[in-house]
C-alpha cells in the first residue's frame, strides 16, 4: 500500500485529503505543519507527500526544500496545496524542488486525478 | 448552469413533424398565380417555427436550412416576389427533406446534408443569394474529427529529482487515444559517464486524439522547465479545435451545435473510454431509440399519490354512510342525515377532483429552463449584456398547457431581448445599468396561471407601430387611437417595427401567432409598455385544459355552456337602445358600445326559442378583446364542467369547443366564443361598425 503524508494546518482540508485518500486505498499520515511534517518524513518513508504552503512554525515552501535534500525523499513526488493560481508561488515551490501542484479549490476527483500523474 | 436541453426535443420533434405536415397539405392546395395569402402565411408560419425551435435546440443544420425557406416566403409573403410552380416544387421537395433531416436527429444522428445543400442553391439562386453568407460559412458539417499531434517530449537530465516519472505522462497520454512511442536511446553516455540518477531518455509521440491540445500540454504542464516539449499538429481537420475548447466558446453561430452536440456524445465516449483504453473513440452517438415515456407518461410525486388515497378512503366512508341511511325508513332525521351525507360527498368530490388534476400539474420551471441558455445564445448574438431573472419557477400548471406554452414564450423572450432591451451603450446613454434585466415570473391568481415577461429596455415605440401600421393599411391615418390601442396593434397579423430582418425575431410572423396560440388554451395575452422604463408581456392561462367553469345557459329546449372567463355581464335587454343594421344584425347600444346581438336559436338552428328581444337575457362575452351579445332564453347553473372532446367522439364542430355531460346526463355543448364569432359572419365585431359578410373574409384577409 503507498503511503502518502498529509500536511495542512486546517484540520478540515487535512481530514478531507485524509478521507479521500484512504478511501482511494492509500495510507495515510497527517501533519498539521511543515516542522512536524518534517519530523515524521525523517522517521518513516512515504511515497509521496501533499503539503499546503502557508502554515505556521515551518510553511510548506520551506518543508519541500528540506525534504528535497534528504536522500530518501530526492525522488519522491511533493506536491503542493495553493490557493494561489499564479505563477509566483508555483517557481518558488519549483524551486524548491516541488514535483507538481494542485489548486485549491479541488474536489476529491481531481485530487486523484492529479495524483496520478505521480504515483500508481 | 448546466440543463439538459435534450428533454425537450422530443416535443420539438413532434411540432416540427406536424409544422411540415400542415406545410405540405397547404402547399398542394397553392395555385401559383391565384394563390390565396393565407394559405402562404399558414406555410410560412410553418417554416418559421421550425426554424426558431431548431436554432434554440441547437440542430443548427435545420435552422440553417429553414432559413432560406424562409427568406423566399416571405418576399412571397410581402408581394415582393410572385409565386412560380417551380417554388412550390421546390418547398415541397424541402418538406421531404426537412423530415429526412428531422428523423435523422431524432434517432441521434447526424442528417445527411447533401440534399439539403442542393435545395438551399437551388433557393439561392432564386433568390439572388445576397443574404446568406452566413449560412453557407456555417454548413459544413462539423465532424467531432480526431487530429493526430506530434509530440517531442525530452526532459532535462535533473527530471527525475522533481519527482516527476516520464513513464507516469506516457501513460496519461495513451488515455487520450491513440499512442504511437519512439524512444530516442542515443543519448545515453558510456557506462563510465552514466549517471543513475539522471536522465537521458528522450521521446517522439504520435497522438491521434479527439482531445484539445490543451488536454496534452496539461499532462506535461509541470515539467515545463524541466524539459524541452514540442507539440505540433499534423493531420485532421482544424475545427476539431473549436468544437472541443469550449472556453474559447466563438462567437458565431456554429458555438451552439458544438457545445449540445459535446453534452450528448460525452458520456459515450467515456463509457469506450474506459473499455477499450488505446481504441480510437467513435464519435457517432449509437442510435438510440427515442425515449416515448416522455410524450406518454408524467412523474408524481408520491405525497399526491398518498392523499389520493387518503381521499378515496373517505370517498368509501361517505359512501357507506349513505347506503346506510338508504336502507332505513324515511323519517325527518334520515332525510336530514341524507343531505348532510350529500354534501359531505360533494365536498369529497371535489377535494378529489382537484387533487386527481394536481397530478397532471408540473412546476413551470419546465419551461423556464430553457431560457437561461436562449437568453445567452441570443443576447451574444446581439451583443447585448442581459440578466435574466426566474422568479415563482415553482409554480405549477398543467401539463398540456405547459407543453403548448413553451413556444409562445419563447418568442416573446426573443422579443424582448432584440426589440425591447437597449445596445449597453444606449443604456449608458440613457442613464442605465448597461447590463439589461428579463424577468419571468409566473404565479396563480384566482383560477389562472398568470406570466410575466418583464424587460427594463426602452418600452414600445408607439409612434413607430402608429406609423407601421398606417404603413401596412392595419389603421388609416386619421384614426385617434390611445397608446395602449396602438400597443395592442402588434397582435395584429403581418406586424413588424423592426427595421431590418433578424433571424431572431421581426418578421412580423409570431405576436399574431402567440396570441392565437394563447388563446387556443383560453388565455389572454396583453402587453403594458412605458417608454424608457420598460414593457410587461403578461400571459394568463386557465390552469388546466380539462375543466373548465361554465355558465350554463338555455336556447329553446338545450342547454349551452359558455365558458365564465369568457363571459362580461348578462342583462335584460333595454329595447329602446337596440337598433338595427344592414340587413338582419341588431346592436345594442350598452353604455358608449355598439354590442351586435347574436341569436344563438338562429346560429344552431333551434326552434321555439323566446325571438322577442325584450323577454329574453343577453349574455355579453368578450373575445379578442370583442364584445358580442349572446341572445339565451335563461341563465341556468354556474358549475365547473369536465370538458370531452367533441373531435374524439364525432367530428369538429364549428362554434362549439366540446361538450360535456350534465348532471341529469344530458350532453351539452360548450360554446367556443370566437369560433362563434367568426361562423355568425362578424369580423371585427365591437365598436367599429366594420362587419364583412363571412363570404368576404378570405379576400378581405
Amino acid at each position: 500500500m503507498k503511503k502518502i503524508l498529509a500536511v495542512d494546518d486546517s484540520a478540515s482540508m487535512r481530514q478531507m485529503v485524509g478521507f479521500t485518500l484512504k478511501k482511494a486505498g492509500f495510507e495515510v499520515v497527517e501533519a498539521k505543519d511543515g516542522s512536524e511534517a518534517l519530523g515524521i518524513a525523517k522517521q518513516q518513508s512515504f511515497d509521496a507527500v501533499i503539503s499546503d504552503v502557508n502554515m505556521p512554525v515551518m510553511d510548506g515552501i520551506t518543508l519541500i526544500k528540506e525534504l528535497r535534500t534528504l536522500p530518501s525523499y530526492k525522488f519522491t513526488p511533493l506536491l503542493m496545496l495553493t490557493t494561489e493560481s499564479g505563477l509566483d508561488k508555483k517557481t518558488e515551490g519549483k524551486a524548491a524542488g516541488a514535483t507538481g501542484w494542485i489548486v485549491k479549490p479541488f474536489n476529491p476527483d481531481q485530487l486523484l486525478a492529479v495524483l496520478k500523474k505521480v504515483i500508481r | 448552469m448546466s440543463i439538459d436541453l435534450s428533454q425537450f426535443f422530443e416535443v420539438f420533434f413532434e411540432e416540427s413533424l406536424e409544422g411540415l405536415d400542415a406545410m405540405e397539405a397547404e402547399l398542394l392546395n397553392l395555385e401559383p398565380g391565384n394563390e390565396d395569402m393565407e394559405t402562404i402565411n399558414t406555410i410560412f408560419r410553418a417554416a418559421h417555427s421550425i426554424k426558431g425551435g431548431s436554432g434554440t435546440f441547437g440542430f443548427t443544420s435545420v435552422s440553417d436550412f429553414t432559413h432560406v425557406l424562409e427568406t423566399l416566403l416571405d418576399q412571397i409573403r410581402d408581394g415582393q416576389r410572385a409565386l412560380t410552380a417551380e417554388h412550390v416544387n421546390l418547398l415541397l421537395k424541402s418538406v421531404d427533406c426537412l423530415r429526412g433531416m428531422l428523423a435523422a436527429l431524432q434517432a441521434e444522428q447526424e442528417p445527411d446534408l447533401t440534399e439539403a445543400d442542393e435545395i438551399r442553391k437551388r433557393f439561392e439562386v432564386i433568390l439572388g443569394l445576397s443574404e446568406d453568407i452566413d449560412s453557407t460559412n456555417s454548413d459544413t458539417p462539423e465532424t467531432q474529427s480526431e487530429n493526430t499531434y506530434q509530440i517531442d517530449f525530452k526532459p532535462h537530465p535533473h527530471l527525475f529529482k522533481t519527482g516527476n516519472e516520464p513513464l507516469y505522462m506516457i501513460s496519461e497520454l495513451a488515455e487520450l487515444g491513440e499512442l504511437e512511442t519512439q524512444a530516442f536511446y542515443d543519448a545515453i553516455p558510456d557506462i563510465d559517464s552514466l549517471h543513475a540518477e539522471e536522465c537521458f531518455l528522450a521521446w517522439r509521440f504520435f497522438l491521434t486524439t479527439s482531445k484539445p491540445e490543451s488536454a496534452i500540454s496539461e499532462i506535461f504542464e509541470w515539467v515545463e522547465d524541466d524539459a524541452d516539449i514540442d507539440i505540433v499538429l499534423c493531420g485532421g481537420l482544424f475545427e476539431s479545435d473549436l468544437s472541443n475548447d469550449e472556453d474559447s466558446t466563438p462567437s458565431v453561430p456554429v458555438s451552439t451545435e458544438s457545445e449540445s452536440r459535446l453534452e450528448t456524445s460525452e458520456p459515450e465516449s467515456k463509457a469506450v473510454t474506459s473499455n477499450v483504453t488505446n481504441a480510437p473513440v467513435v464519435k457517432k452517438a449509437e442510435a438510440k431509440k427515442p425515449s416515448d415515456s416522455s410524450a406518454t407518461s408524467i412523474r408524481v410525486g408520491i405525497d399526491k399519490v398518498d392523499s389520493l388515497i387518503n381521499m378515496v378512503g373517505e370517498l368509501v366512508i361517505t359512501q357507506a354512510m349513505l347506503s346506510q341511511i338508504g336502507e332505513q325508513e324515511i323519517t325527518e332525521s334520515t332525510i336530514t342525515a341524507l343531505q348532510e351525507g350529500l354534501a359531505q360527498l360533494a365536498h369529497n368530490t371535489r377535494d378529489l377532483q382537484e387533487n386527481v388534476m394536481r397530478i397532471r400539474m408540473l412546476p413551470i420551471s419546465f419551461v423556464f429552463s430553457r431560457f437561461p441558455r436562449l437568453v445567452r445564445d441570443t443576447s451574444q448574438k446581439l451583443g447585448k449584456q442581459v440578466e435574466l431573472k426566474l422568479l415563482g419557477e415553482q409554480t405549477e400548471l398543467d401539463k398540456t398547457v405547459m407543453e403548448k406554452i413553451s413556444d409562445p414564450m419563447v418568442h416573446l423572450v426573443r422579443n424582448s431581448l432584440d426589440h425591447g432591451l437597449e445596445t449597453p451603450e444606449q443604456r449608458i446613454a440613457a442613464g442605465k445599468d448597461p447590463v439589461g434585466t428579463v424577468t419571468l415570473n409566473a404565479f396563480h391568481q384566482g383560477g389562472n396561471i398568470v406570466i410575466e415577461i418583464m424587460d427594463d429596455g426602452q418600452g414600445l415605440n408607439t409612434e413607430k407601430i402608429r406609423s407601421k401600421a398606417i404603413a401596412n393599411g392595419l389603421i388609416q391615418e386619421t384614426d385617434e387611437l390611445s397608446p395602449d390601442e396602438i400597443n395592442e396593434l402588434i397582435f395584429m397579423p403581418g406586424f413588424s417595427t423592426a427595421d431590418e430582418v433578424s433571424d431572431i425575431s421581426g418578421r412580423g410572423v409570431g405576436m399574431d401567432v402567440v396570441r392565437r396560440n394563447i388563446q387556443a388554451l383560453n388565455g389572454s395575452v396583453e402587453v403594458a409598455s412605458a417608454p424608457g422604463v420598460g414593457s410587461t408581456f403578461t400571459i394568463r392561462l386557465p390552469l388546466t385544459l380539462a375543466i373548465l367553469d361554465g355558465q350554463l345557459v338555455k336556447v329553446a329546449q338545450h342547454t349551452y355552456i359558455i365558458p365564465l372567463i369568457s363571459i362580461v355581464e348578462s342583462l335584460q335587454i333595454d329595447i329602446s337602445k337596440v337598433s338595427r343594421v344592414g340587413k338582419d344584425l341588431d346592436v345594442l347600444r350598452l353604455r358608449d358600445e355598439y354590442i351586435p346581438i347574436l341569436r344563438l336559436y338562429d346560429i344552431f338552428n333551434h326552434d321555439g326559442a323566446i325571438e322577442e328581444l325584450d323577454k329574453t337575457l343577453l349574455v355579453v362575452v368578450e373575445s379578442d378583446n370583442h364584445k358580442v351579445g349572446l341572445l339565451v332564453d335563461d341563465l341556468l347553473a354556474q358549475q365547473q364542467v369536465v370538458i370531452k372532446s367533441l373531435e374524439a367522439n364525432y367530428q369538429k364542430v364549428d362554434g362549439i369547443s366540446g361538450a360535456t355531460i350534465l348532471g341529469d346526463g344530458r350532453v351539452s355543448l360548450i360554446i367556443d366564443i370566437s369560433g362563434l364569432i367568426k361562423l355568425s359572419g362578424l369580423k371585427r365585431p365591437g365598436s367599429q361598425d366594420l362587419i364583412v359578410e363571412q363570404n368576404a373574409v378570405g379576400g378581405a384577409a
